[in-house]
């Protein structure tokens, strides 16, 4: 890296800029300016924090989940098993059986590949009810469903799913006993049981002495329709700027304000690639703004609407014959 | 220590014009940034009131220490 | 070789490779004009509160690294339970705030002012760059509140980052990995690009005003 010199301006994107050195100057304290700023920030913050506070709504736990919306655990339990829930049909990073978005003919989620298996009705459902001890009914159901082929698995899952949805606000309770439902029915309550324990996220999580990766709980809890209720009711929806936003009357992320944009507005609000576009889209955004100095017409914004005329009016008011004639 | 079952907060204040849907704190927030950015362009800013006579000679790029 | 006693470092013999050492100094000598790192005058035009959100971003980043580090002491569930955590945390929250509303404001600035002019176009880069970065560090923090607001945004944003095949390396839903990456690897980013930035706005001089000619009077051919 070589130091500009007097001799030769230094050049631009957009025509020869004189070189900052060459101007006549004026006292600047750099140091006290920072040291002031400090100070302002400083007791900006406090005061903010002090009047405002911050939010810190608890997390749901599962027994949380469990003792709010049984019927949501039940659901969602029966959905895990039938393999029909979010999670197991996600295709990558978690499992094999889904296609994943597009960025037009780009299949970056299959690139990603499957990093983070997960076995939805096992890993989620069946594995943690294994734990279990002295409950004989649940070990018969388990035997029972362990002994059975996949596709009446799915079978039961299925048709106890279609039972809970029909009946009233999903109660369990309120499903008659069939056969059709094989141990379904058996093992979901119990799943349910096991999450008001307060245990299932230990059984849930590796490693779970000292787990710091809730991945299997959180994907259990978003499979359900609890989580999502909770955030809508605080518009922090995809469909409600929900990304700019904060629980209560708190500040959320002003600046996710375009990110979020396009998630309002077709195309991009009705796609199953909506994902993958918008985060193409700004990409392509990003980068017209890291490389703004090389775009034609945005880089000569600054010359059409004089702003800097306002900013820097005090220096062409004094230095009338220092502005170059056009 | 945390209760179990999660009594849901108010959402907040929240304004809505068209497509667009905020929060009255961000919109706060935006119009807030806004209003110090163009004070910040008018205000003048002291010592600007300098004649050309009491700015110091072009430095160089050759001063010591 | 020993030094002499004027402290000057000694010169390489003739016809030997310059040490690393002596190209390394000499880089960090002249990355900047002699007395241009601190200097106590500035070019007579810079006289606007528009210039003051520069170093107000630095100074509010510096409230962000402290409030930061106070949070650490405590621990990551600490602010949950403590009265005085939950303090550290707001100020955590607003000094992001700030930050993120001055360094905009800056940008904008900037823009105005086409600050990228004569070679500054690192510089521009740079800046831009750390806007990007500090809000994938924002997006971390917000990962690793351990609370409502944690595990909805972890849940969503999963499928944003899936779908482009990131989220097989990046999983936001694994607390641990996102708080480390949170503390750790970005604002070590951030900080790299911050300091790389400040050097080049001190190398380069602030930008003259546009249409600004050399102040001996001779007009510079476009």
């Amino acid at each position: 890296m070589s130091t500009s010199t007097l001799t030769r301006p230094s050049a631009s994107v957009s025509g020869r800029t004189p070189d900052a050195h060459d101007f006549p100057t004026r006292r600047y304290d750099l140091v006290k300016e920072f040291v002031i700023a400090l100070v302002v920030t400083g007791v900006l913050s406090v005061g903010l924090a002090v009047a405002f506070s911050s939010p810190d709504e608890p997390a749901i736990s599962l027994r949380d989940w469990a003792v709010s919306a049984p019927a949501d655990v039940v659901a969602t339990a029966t959905s895990e098993l039938a393999g029909t829930s979010p999670s197991a049909t996600y295709g990558p990073p978690y499992t094999s059986n889904g296609d994943g978005q597009t960025l037009g003919p780009l299949p970056l989620q299959q690139w990603g590949g499957v990093r983070l298996r997960v076995d939805s009705a096992n890993d989620l459902v069946v594995t943690p009810l294994s734990r279990v001890t002295g409950d004989t009914a649940l070990a018969t159901a388990l035997a029972q469903w362990r002994a059975a082929s996949a596709d009446q698995r799915t079978a039961w899952a299925t048709a106890y799913a279609d039972a809970l949805a029909a009946a009233p606000a999903g109660d369990p309770a309120q499903v008659a006993p069939s056969s059709d439902f094989g141990p379904v029915p058996l093992m979901t309550a119990s799943f349910l049981t096991l999450a008001r324990s307060g245990g299932l996220e230990a059984v849930l999580d590796a490693p779970s002495f000292f787990g710091t990766d809730p991945t299997r709980s959180l994907l259990l809890l978003s499979d359900g329709s609890y989580l999502e209720e909770q955030a809508r009711a605080r518009s922090l929806g995809g469909d409600q700027w929900g990304m700019m936003n904060e629980t209560g009357n708190y500040p959320g992320q002003p600046w996710m304000w375009l990110y979020t944009f396009w998630y309002q507005v077709e195309p991009f609000a009705s796609s199953d690639n909506a994902d993958a576009l918008v985060w193409g889209l700004m990409v392509v955004l990003t980068l017209l703004l890291v490389f703004l100095p090389f775009v034609p017409g945005l880089r000569s914004v600054p010359r059409w609407v004089p702003m800097h005329r306002l900013i820097w009016r005090a220096w062409y008011r004094d230095h009338p014959e220092a502005v170059r004639r056009r | 220590m945390l209760p179990t079952g999660t009594a849901p907060s108010p959402a907040g204040d929240y304004l809505d014009w068209g497509v667009i849907h905020i929060s009255v704190t961000n919109l706060t927030i935006i119009l807030v940034m806004l209003a110090v950015f163009v004070l910040a362009v008018l205000l003048p800013f002291p010592g600007t009131r300098s004649t050309p006579s009491e700015e110091g000679p072009a430095p160089g790029r050759r001063t010591d220490g | 070789m020993s030094a002499p006693t004027t402290g000057r470092p000694a010169p390489s013999p003739p016809g030997r490779h310059p040490t690393w050492t002596a190209r390394l100094r000499g880089r960090i000598a002249g990355a900047v004009p002699p007395g241009q790192a601190l200097p106590d005058r500035q070019p007579a035009y810079v006289a606007s509160w528009v210039y003051v959100f520069g170093v107000a971003t630095l100074a509010a980043l510096v409230v962000v690294l402290l409030s930061g580090g106070a949070l650490a002491i405590g621990g990551e569930a600490w602010w949950h339970t403590s009265s005085l955590g939950r303090f550290v945390n707001s100020l955590h929250l607003w000094s992001v705030e700030v930050f993120m509303a001055v360094m905009v404001i800056h940008l904008w600035g900037k823009f105005w002012m086409a600050a990228w002019r004569g070679g500054r176009v690192m510089t521009w880069i740079t800046g831009v760059i750390a806007f990007v970065g500090s809000i994938a560090t924002a997006f971390t923090g917000y990962l690793s509140q351990t609370n409502l607001d944690a595990q909805w945004i972890s849940t969503q944003a999963k499928d944003g980052l899936n779908a482009v095949g990131v989220g097989a390396w990046f999983n936001v839903l694994d607390t641990g990995q996102m708080l480390m990456w949170h503390i750790v690897l970005l604002p070590l980013l951030v900080g790299l690009l911050v300091v790389v930035h400040i050097v080049l706005v001190r190398r380069h001089g602030v930008v003259p005003p546009i249409d600004a000619a050399t102040p001996t009077g001779e007009e510079v051919d476009r």
